[in-house]
């Protein structure tokens, strides 16, 4: 049941007011750009090849993402919620960085980590990442994974030790109380992180521009369109596109509020 | 039997020391004290949640100071209950049963008997978030008993229930224990709960205890 609404009062209507003239402000952002343009345009410009592919490499980029987040933000978030070590607050603070982190400075980053022979190494073991469609994964899940860490980790902040405790009394290993108490309790939790991974990855641009460059047809993801057409004077384009990760950013905000962050 | 032999735990400036006490087999031990005296820190060691700095845990004549919480013989139920958020009272009681792969019919009638034992029958599909705190203390019960422990460790199991409540599942304690010849350690702050309980009581004071039989 939700709690009574407040009595109207000086102090509530003046918060009121600062959220609303923010809100009125966001909304008033969005509106401008949804009326830039036309269906008609806005069909014509999503019609375009290139685009098409941007959007099907988007979709896919960051789904993969999202799923690679969530497996390593489950482990690493309930270390850090349940585990108690020698230089935790340090763990805590690096695992941050590529949240403070400016975005295009973590793509320069990468791109000096796979020029060193550590680099080299992992793309002769495995598969070249600089300028590629792997790069493009890379670079969203440097980030995207950072706030999926962070997600986890107050997902199992918020759920009771006890539970796990009391299926180890009855017969459970640690890793099978977790699997069958913890991890089903957990799983708003989780889908929220993997949300808040696409979402983010969604949106990712210097990165992806530093590290896997901006080739039409091969690294192009959407907010790489936004950019190029852009540079090219073709704002219908720009703003079609635009609007695209709007819907889809909106559709996820949703999908998160709907299943319910809290756990 | 459960047996502490000079257990000792610190934490910063948390510490028990050379704590021993005994609570013999077949009897209700409740262990009183100040909050934050260190009564849970004991009954997580005697659970293995907690591994102590030094001493001995027996269960009957086993040392058990070194065997994983599950091999252990106990039944645990602490304070609030503790369910699995996500499972119904059947999968919470069968919970035991069902890690040690027993045969479904037996899981099945185990729970069935447990259930109408504690008079929880009429909830075995709900979640736990649709129980009342006594119908959780009843299922965090069942699920305790069904590997049919030694053995039965109750950290405040009443304190967050009302007084008639809390009478009725005092009652439902002492007849289990009775029944099932179970050793109990309950801890509580109610001296009342002490003495509807008690074969043995014991008190924790400035991390020693002092054992007093019940009358």
């Amino acid at each position: 049941m939700s709690p009574p609404a407040q009595r109207a009062s000086p102090f509530w209507i003046s918060l009121a007011v600062v959220a609303g003239l923010y809100l009125c402000f966001l909304v008033a952002m969005l509106v401008a750009t949804a009326g830039y343009t036309t269906p008609e345009k806005l069909f014509a410009a999503l019609g375009k090849r290139e685009i098409q592919y941007s959007i099907f490499l988007s979709l896919v980029t960051c789904t993969v993402t999202a799923l690679l987040s969530l497996l390593l933000a489950v482990p690493v978030g309930y270390l850090l919620a349940r585990a108690r070590f020698p230089g935790k607050h340090v763990v805590e603070a690096a695992l941050d960085i590529p949240i403070v982190l400016p975005p295009m400075v973590m793509g320069l980053c990468l791109l000096i980590l796979f020029q060193t022979g550590f680099g080299r190494f992992i793309e002769s073991a495995s598969v070249t990442f600089t300028y590629t469609v792997y790069g493009v994964v890379l670079a969203q899940f440097t980030i995207g994974a950072a706030f999926a860490v962070r997600t986890m980790r107050h997902t199992f902040d918020h759920l009771s030790a006890r539970p796990e405790d009391v299926a180890m009394t009855l017969g459970c290993t640690r890793a099978q109380a977790v699997w069958l108490v913890t991890l089903p309790a957990a799983r708003r939790g989780m889908f929220a992180a993997a949300s808040v991974a696409w979402a983010r990855s969604l949106g990712e641009f210097g990165p992806i521009l530093v590290f896997a460059g901006a080739t039409r047809m091969k690294t192009e993801v959407l907010p790489t369109t936004v950019w190029l057409e852009l540079s090219v004077g073709n704002l219908e384009a720009a703003v079609a596109v635009s609007l695209l990760m709007v819907l889809c950013a909106m559709a996820v905000l949703a999908a998160v509020k709907w299943v319910g962050e809290e756990v | 039997m459960i047996r502490f032999d000079q257990i000792s735990w610190h934490a910063g400036a948390f510490r028990l020391d050379a704590v021993s006490f005994t609570v013999p087999a077949g009897s209700y031990g409740v262990l009183m004290g100040r909050t934050g005296c260190g009564k849970t820190t004991l009954l997580e060691i005697l659970c293995g949640l907690r591994r102590p700095a030094g001493g001995r845990v027996f269960i009957g004549e086993r040392d058990v100071t070194g065997l994983p919480p599950g091999e252990r013989g106990i039944g645990y139920v602490p304070q609030d209950g503790a369910m699995f958020p996500t499972m119904t009272v059947r999968e919470q009681i069968g919970f035991a049963l069902a890690i040690r792969k027993r045969p479904g019919a037996e899981i099945t009638a185990r729970v069935k008997e447990l259930a109408e034992h504690l008079g929880v029958a009429h909830l075995l599909d709900r979640l736990p978030q649709n129980l009342s705190g006594g119908e959780r203390q009843r299922v965090a019960l069942g699920r305790a008993l069904a590997a049919k422990p030694s053995v039965l460790l109750l950290d405040e199991p009443l304190s967050a229930l009302d007084e008639e409540l809390r009478d009725d599942l005092a009652a439902l304690l002492k007849r289990l224990q009775r029944e099932l010849n179970l050793t109990a350690l309950h801890i509580t702050h109610s001296r009342r709960e002490a003495e509807q309980l008690a074969d043995v009581r014991l008190r924790m004071e400035a991390g020693r205890i002092e054992t007093a039989p019940a009358g």
